[in-house]
């Protein structure tokens, strides 16, 4: 019984994780409707970004990121700027297949530099302090911050998207990209923006990413996936909904893990292919689409 | 002046037909025969090559009929690659079946497969449809990875009494005076043609067909060809379902000639699917030229360039990304646009009667 416990704690915390990975992607569909592929390896990207910060400077990796958040955002206004605006139109296929390359060159690059050994961001005791909840069940304190941060960055999200000019202007082109230009707003600056923005959430993603787990360059592909059915898992357009459909996914993880160490993530795809069958929309859709 | 007289009463026709269809036919077939009788004088690795070059041309025209055509933008057909290949397995391994009759066996049961899959990946559209179809083929490797008679996650290999049981191999081996793993080769080799024209053949009788006129149309602009009566669900399940038969048949054969399999190489996102788009698109996609061009192309790039590893794909990455920025109908399409070629020609163009017969069969108001 305390197994099946802690199994579902560990799952609502895991899916805090799960929550961090989507939140980024959430953003990029809802305002350019970008499809990322390369997303899961742009959030490794920033966990060797945080990495070298740290080691070069010898900075714990919580304030490492700090530093690393605005050369990451400047990153992502620049890769929508000169790349990404170019591919974003009428037809799938650009986008798509641009962020397909820029996946693999991504993946094959950090490979180059960095070798395929397994890294790991350090932060001293923080690492393995638990706080225990009696009778047996314990909650480490880095998953509990991972949780706390994702709710964090949802409101600031939220609050960024329904209580700003930029927040606004978000809103507009996502629901009417022309009729947004007519009314003199810069697509091109409020998309580079807005992948700036989901760059600066990617790093909050890597900095537990890191610290919670070891971490390579190919591991890309399967975060990308994760984020992807957490976002759809909770309907598209709604960042709470994302939270829901990470968590969701991380419960499924934890009690697949539960039944046999080796279905953790199978039992999550099969999660999100039930969602989809059932409730194809998600299960926190938009009112209107 | 009438109201009759002023309607004319000319119908027009459309035709496929090239310009020159009699004379590439006759070049094809010779080009085949060519093919055909290679073995003859080539060596075995000129052989392995180009069974490498045929498969990867017959994944090309399939991801190509489906991403090109019907606009099923597809990240996940290693999940056919892979299930072909376990199920060849399976078939001659724990099934007994003869290899060659367990290939078109392997790809009947992917279309199987395929119908369950399309069920639950079709709600997905457009962007959103190429990760589900990715989430699917990783449940297909996991679920491979758990079951224990064919391996399980470290794989298997065939037994050599089953590669050696291909039907024909003693008569390539007399006819040819070659030993066992060479003519295993050889027949590998043949079946590979004969997969890859079978592909290429059916594609273009596709597209030269009715289906392929509403696929053509679904390609330029879906929500017309749905206003024109195209059924777009039902076209597009027929291009997943019959992809993934084809696409299940080949990675059958892959395994029969790789002889051993393991669910990451066998379910490998980069080899059957970053390799087989950067084919077609550097080849032009939404053609049946581009992937024959793309595929030669990658080819050549692979027997010269694979040897740096990392540092290749990422050129292989950056050549698709300036390819589809720059040219996003590739090199067959900066070929058409200087000169009107088509080897395969399944456009439609307006059959214009001589002069003399649209005089006759205009009537023009006087």
């Amino acid at each position: 019984m305390t197994g099946w416990l802690d199994a579902l704690i560990q799952g609502v915390l895991l899916g805090g994780l799960y929550a961090l990975f989507a939140a980024g992607l959430s953003l990029m569909f809802g305002v350019m409707r970008l499809v990322n592929l390369a997303h899961g390896d742009i959030i490794v990207l920033a966990a060797f970004a945080i990495l070298v910060v740290a080691g070069k400077l010898g900075l714990d990796p919580f304030v490492a990121v700090a530093l690393a958040a605005p050369i990451l955002f400047v990153i992502g206004f620049a890769l929508q700027h000169v790349l990404l605006n170019r591919t974003l139109g009428r037809d799938l296929l650009p986008p798509l297949l641009v962020t397909f390359g820029l996946s693999i060159i991504i993946q094959n690059g950090l490979l180059q530099i960095f070798s395929a050994d397994s890294q790991r961001l350090r932060s001293g005791a923080i690492e393995t302090a638990s706080i225990p909840l009696g009778g047996g069940i314990a909650i480490g304190v880095v998953p509990l911050l991972t949780l706390l941060s994702a709710i964090a960055v949802i409101v600031v999200l939220n609050m960024i998207f329904y209580r700003t000019p930029i927040g606004r202007a978000f809103r507009a082109t996502s629901d009417d990209l022309e009729v947004a230009e007519l009314m003199g707003i810069d697509i091109s600056r409020i998309f580079a923006t807005a992948m700036g923005l989901a760059f600066v959430v990617i790093a909050i993603a890597a900095l537990y990413l890191g610290l919670r787990a070891n971490f390579d360059p190919t591991i890309g592909p399967a975060r990308l996936l994760y984020a992807f059915e957490a976002v759809i898992i909770g309907g598209l357009g709604s960042f709470w909904g994302t939270l829901a459909g990470g968590v969701v996914l991380g419960l499924a993880q934890t009690i697949g893990a539960r039944i046999d160490p080796e279905w953790q993530i199978l039992a999550g795809h099969l999660a999100f292919l039930v969602v989809l069958a059932l409730r194809p929309r998600g299960l926190f859709p938009r009112a209107q689409d | 002046m009438g109201e009759a007289a002023a309607k004319p009463t000319q119908t027009f026709r459309t035709g496929t037909a090239g310009r020159a269809p009699g004379a590439i036919a006759a070049i094809a077939c010779v080009m085949l025969l060519a093919l055909a009788l290679l073995p003859v004088v080539a060596g075995r690795n000129l052989i392995q090559d180009m069974i490498f070059l045929f498969y990867m041309l017959a994944l090309a025209q399939c991801w190509n009929l489906l991403a090109g055509y019907a606009g099923l933008i597809s990240v996940g057909q290693q999940a056919f690659v892979g299930l072909g290949g376990y199920l060849l397995f399976a078939l001659t391994l724990l099934g007994g079946i003869d290899p060659l009759l367990a290939i078109p066996l392997a790809g009947l049961v992917s279309a199987l497969f395929a119908l369950p899959t399309a069920f639950i990946v079709f709600r997905l559209r457009g962007a959103y449809f190429a990760i589900g179809t990715w989430v699917v083929a990783e449940v297909y490797r996991l679920v491979f990875a758990q079951f224990k008679p064919l391996g399980g996650g470290t794989g298997m290999s065939l037994t050599p009494s089953i590669t050696s049981s291909v039907p024909g191999i003693e008569w390539v081996k007399a006819l040819l005076n070659v030993r066992t793993p060479a003519a295993r080769d050889l027949i590998s080799y043949w079946a590979a043609l004969a997969l890859m024209v079978g592909t290429l053949g059916f594609v273009y009788l596709v597209l030269r067909s009715r289906r392929g006129l509403a696929l053509g149309a679904i390609r330029d602009h879906e929500g017309a060809a749905a206003g024109l009566g195209v059924d777009i669900y039902r076209v597009k399940l027929a291009v997943y379902v019959a992809t993934a038969a084809m696409t299940g048949m080949i990675g059958a054969l892959i395994y029969l000639q790789k002889a051993r399999i393991s669910p990451d190489a066998a379910f490998s996102v980069t080899d059957w699917t970053a390799y087989v788009v950067f084919i077609v698109v550097i080849g032009g996609i939404g053609t049946i030229e581009g992937p024959v061009v793309g595929a030669v192309i990658f080819y050549l790039l692979q027997r010269y360039l694979a040897d740096f590893g990392a540092s290749y794909l990422i050129l292989l990455g950056t050549l698709g990304i300036v390819v589809m920025l720059f040219a996003p109908k590739g090199l067959w399409g900066l070929i058409t646009e200087r000169y009107d070629l088509a080897l395969f020609p399944t456009r439609r163009r307006l059959v214009i009667p001589p002069r003399a017969e649209i005089a006759r069969r205009v009537d023009f108001p006087k």
